[in-house]
């Protein structure tokens, strides 16, 4: 049977592989065995970030939490295609996890007073509250399902912790709070996977020396850390939607894994409209993924796509978001402003049906909030649409005046086009191939290229 | 990605046991409301229903040359089709995954899990297959 839509999509996301054994030779070769190892992965897909989350509130520890449930893990693709898969598999995911930890904590009791205290209380069977582990035998104290929500709260805090560097705040929380692989995460960025699992082993011990704790920051640290949060969760998502390098002009998976991050926050943190925000640009953004490549894959740029093609539930759901960020009633911040943007291309009929004065006003007031060279070089392009390419050139010629953007191929691309739109030809021409030089994506290099193809050759 | 369908089935006695049990009506919303939001924030959750109780519906059977129409239930079968999720999800495992969190419990309650396959699947010459590929992607649904 054809499996077409299928094969578009990259392989299941896996179980952890760090620190943990190939699985043993065989598995996979006959039905039971392969069951087995495919309801782990589904168990995972699925429950990862409570099961870290738990395993964490319980050590106090996230760098452990993670450790012990990778072994939990390799344990589970040993016995399950063995004996089966389990009832309760998550449950039984957790109370192996929480064997290792306590393994570990006795382990650890003869080189730390810190754990010689915890494994002195789970010799006695003592219990403890907060980010010491608990002494517990029963395993619902760490399903407590009234617990949960804030175990994953603390767990995308902790992962986007500022003592780390911004390239493992990204690798830890795709890996910890998403359940993605190395491998995966690898893939995604097109590094090879020991970077990832050195950037993810790195991370986890910088957490440790500095100490963090396992918890949601107390109200007075909650805004920085916020941006921390949403700033990684921004980044995953456009790594997804505009690959950087290499051939890909979307890479879906990791889009789809910053959209369902941020609903998660957003639902976590109502009272944040920058959350909001954040979960309405990445929907609204998506939402015309349809209609931006073309049958084999190539750009196709906003004025040229079909926009029956752009999700329409995508839409609605970014347009709900943005609702819930301007009824907080504070104004709205660089993400909300952005998903406000995005939403009046999304709700136009066509680029000329756009309402180009009303993008302009808003990119004003994101320069005020958050200003940036690429934000006033999306305010020429606005600027152009709404009152024509010579207010628009002005801007760009004082960008280039002062510097900003030197070696990005966005400034002579946006100049390009303006003096293409001005009939000035062979300094349009030249613009775009300065442009198409400098452009890591080969898709997108392409269009630039025919675009000073375009324009025909030289004149005089 | 591939489309499942989970098919929310129960029998009379389960009904009955159900009806019976005096379960608080908001306590069961609650319960249910908690499931499905989990599926839409992982974002697997495609579509929802459930049904009225079988006794209100109709049953068309086409045993006979004209078919015969009957008050539900189904007569009978005893088996009785409650509702269903649609999920989106990467293999079946993950289909089964969900489907052991719903909460659903008691003697003779299941769910049965079915794909659904793609308009790819289908001969793409067919005329038929064509118009029904426009009506989806009209409509989004692709």
């Amino acid at each position: 049977m054809a499996q077409g839509p299928r094969d578009r999509v990259s392989a299941p996301r896996g179980v952890p592989d760090d620190g943990t054994p190939a699985p043993a030779s065989g598995v996979g070769t006959d039905g039971a065995p392969d069951t087995g190892r495919r309801a782990l992965e589904a168990t995972w897909r699925i429950e990862s970030a409570r099961i870290v989350g738990a395993l964490a509130r319980y050590t106090g520890d996230l760098a452990l939490a993670e450790d012990v449930a990778s072994e939990a893990v390799a344990e589970a693709l040993v016995s399950w295609p063995r004996d089966g898969v389990p009832r309760d598999s998550t449950a039984w995911l957790l109370a192996t996890g929480r064997r290792r930890a306590i393994d570990a904590f006795r382990r650890r009791a003869g080189r730390d007073v810190r754990y010689a205290a915890f494994a002195r209380d789970l010799d006695e069977g003592g219990v403890h509250a907060g980010a010491t582990p608990s002494g517990d035998d029963e395993p619902d104290l760490l399903w407590d399902p009234d617990r949960i929500e804030d175990d994953k709260l603390t767990l995308i805090f902790t992962s986007c912790h500022p003592v780390l560097p911004k390239e493992a705040r990204v690798a830890l929380t795709l890996r910890v709070v998403g359940g993605l692989t190395s491998e995966e995460i690898a893939r995604a960025f097109l590094v090879p996977t020991p970077t990832i699992q050195a950037r993810i082993t790195r991370a986890k011990k910088q957490l440790g020396a500095a100490r963090v704790p396992f918890e949601v920051p107390p109200a007075d640290e909650r805004p920085a850390r916020l941006g921390s949060v949403l700033n990684v969760l921004y980044v995953i998502f456009t790594e997804g939607s505009s690959a950087s390098g290499g051939g890909d002009w979307i890479r879906t998976d990791l889009a789809r894994e910053a959209i369902r991050l941020a609903r998660v926050l957003s639902r976590l943190m109502p009272d944040e409209p920058e959350a909001a925000g954040l979960l309405a640009l990445l929907e609204l953004t998506a939402a015309r993924f349809p209609a931006r490549t073309g049958p084999d894959g190539e750009p196709i740029l906003l004025a040229d796509q079909d926009r029956r093609r752009w999700d329409a539930s995508a839409v609605r759901r970014g347009r709900a978001a943005l609702a819930r960020a301007e009824a907080a009633g504070r104004g709205l911040g660089p993400y909300a402003l952005q998903a406000a943007i995005a939403e009046q291309h999304d709700v136009a009929d066509s680029v000329d049906g756009t309402n180009w004065a009303r993008i302009v006003r808003l990119y004003e007031a994101l320069g005020r909030v958050a200003p940036s060279p690429v934000v006033e070089l999306n305010r020429a392009v606005a600027v152009s649409m709404a009152s024509g390419p010579e207010a628009a050139l002005e801007i760009v010629d004082v960008l280039v005046g002062s510097g900003a953007l030197a070696g990005s191929y966005l400034l002579p691309s946006v100049r390009g086009e303006l003096l293409s739109r001005l009939g000035r030809r062979d300094e349009a021409r030249r613009e775009l191939e300065t442009a198409a030089q400098r452009c890591g994506n080969e898709r997108e290099r392409g269009v630039l290229e025919a675009k000073a193809a375009a324009l025909g050759p030289p004149s005089g | 990605m591939a489309k499942y369908m989970l098919i929310m089935r129960s029998t009379d006695e389960a009904e009955a046991a159900f009806a019976d049990s005096g379960i608080d009506f908001d306590e069961m919303l609650a319960t249910m409301g908690r499931f499905n939001n989990e599926m839409i924030e992982a974002g697997v959750l495609v579509a929802a229903e459930g049904l009225e109780e079988a006794d209100k519906g109709v049953v068309v059977d086409y045993s006979t040359d004209e078919p015969t129409v009957t008050d539900g239930p189904y007569g009978e079968t005893k088996e009785l089709f409650n509702g269903y999720w649609i999920l989106d999800v990467p293999t079946i495992d993950d289909a089964v995954a969900w489907a052991k969190k719903a909460p659903l419990a008691g003697s003779g309650m299941k769910s049965e899990i079915r794909r659904i396959p793609t308009i790819d699947e289908f001969p793409a010459d067919n005329e038929w297959i064509q118009a029904e590929r426009a009506w989806r992607e009209r409509t989004g649904q692709l």
